[in-house]
């Protein structure tokens, strides 16, 4: 039992109730994402990436990994919910965009695992 | 540069960027399988088509990067002028353009090739 009026419950809270957290959570990930993805970036071109055991041990250095599992996560973060937004701006029948947004966020998911598993799987693995 | 084209081409950019996860973590993956499948992935990603694309991702990149840094700009409250968002329109795309081309000599220099 509330005393506060029916109005008053849901003053503030807009349609989806949680607009404001996903605004603020598509800039945070967008601002990490600025130096991990160029780190990133320069690191692999850097590298000679065709040179299996320099990629390898260029992965396996706790720093280097740490930042991939990073990127990994924020970028997965990001997409997901640029890809979000883009499905609700422009696919309008309900049943394919609940459809759309579940397919999108099993993706996302898989790919952190995937991506995860991968990078872990180096770092702690032995050298080659 | 009208900023209903630079709006929707972060959209795109941004769609593509998102597949783009596919073949980072596949090169992940190889990574962690051993040296057969990276040389397969190495392989791969060297063909002409997976270049291509590459190049498109790396455009893609450039331009979302740029293009989200005047977003952030935005957001603080700079920049909202018609004139002023014409011009940082403009700005993305040379930057963009310009990032993307200085990137791909840097990748061909490292790989010796005549650049």
């Amino acid at each position: 039992m509330t005393l506060r009026s029916p109005l008053g419950q849901v003053l503030g809270l807009g349609a989806a109730k949680d607009g404001v957290s996903h605004w603020w959570a598509q800039r945070l990930s967008a601002v990490a994402l600025v130096p991990l993805t160029l780190w990133f970036l320069v690191s692999v071109v850097r590298l000679d990436a065709a040179d299996f055991s320099a990629a390898h041990v260029w992965l396996s250095a706790p720093v280097h990994a740490v930042g991939a599992l990073l990127l990994v996560v924020v970028l997965c973060v990001h997409s997901r919910l640029g890809l979000q937004v883009v499905v609700e701006d422009y696919v309008h029948q309900p049943g394919a965009k609940l459809v759309t947004l579940v397919a999108i966020d099993f993706a996302h998911v898989l790919v952190v695992a995937i991506g995860a598993f991968a990078i872990l799987k180096v770092a702690f693995g032995a050298a080659p | 540069m009208y900023t209903m084209v630079l709006s929707i081409s972060h959209r795109i950019t941004g769609i593509v960027l998102s597949v783009g996860l596919i073949p980072l973590v596949y090169w992940l993956v190889s990574l962690a399988s051993g040296t057969a499948a990276y040389a397969l992935a190495v392989e791969r990603l060297r063909s002409p088509l997976l270049q291509l694309l590459l190049l498109g991702w790396l455009f893609s990149f450039f331009f979302h990067l740029a293009n989200g840094i005047r977003h952030l700009a935005w957001d603080c409250g700079f920049g909202f002028e018609r004139k002023q968002a014409r011009a940082s329109g403009w700005a993305v795309f040379i930057l963009a353009t310009l990032l993307t081309v200085l990137c791909v000599l840097w990748v061909l220099q490292l790989r010796g090739a005549p650049v």
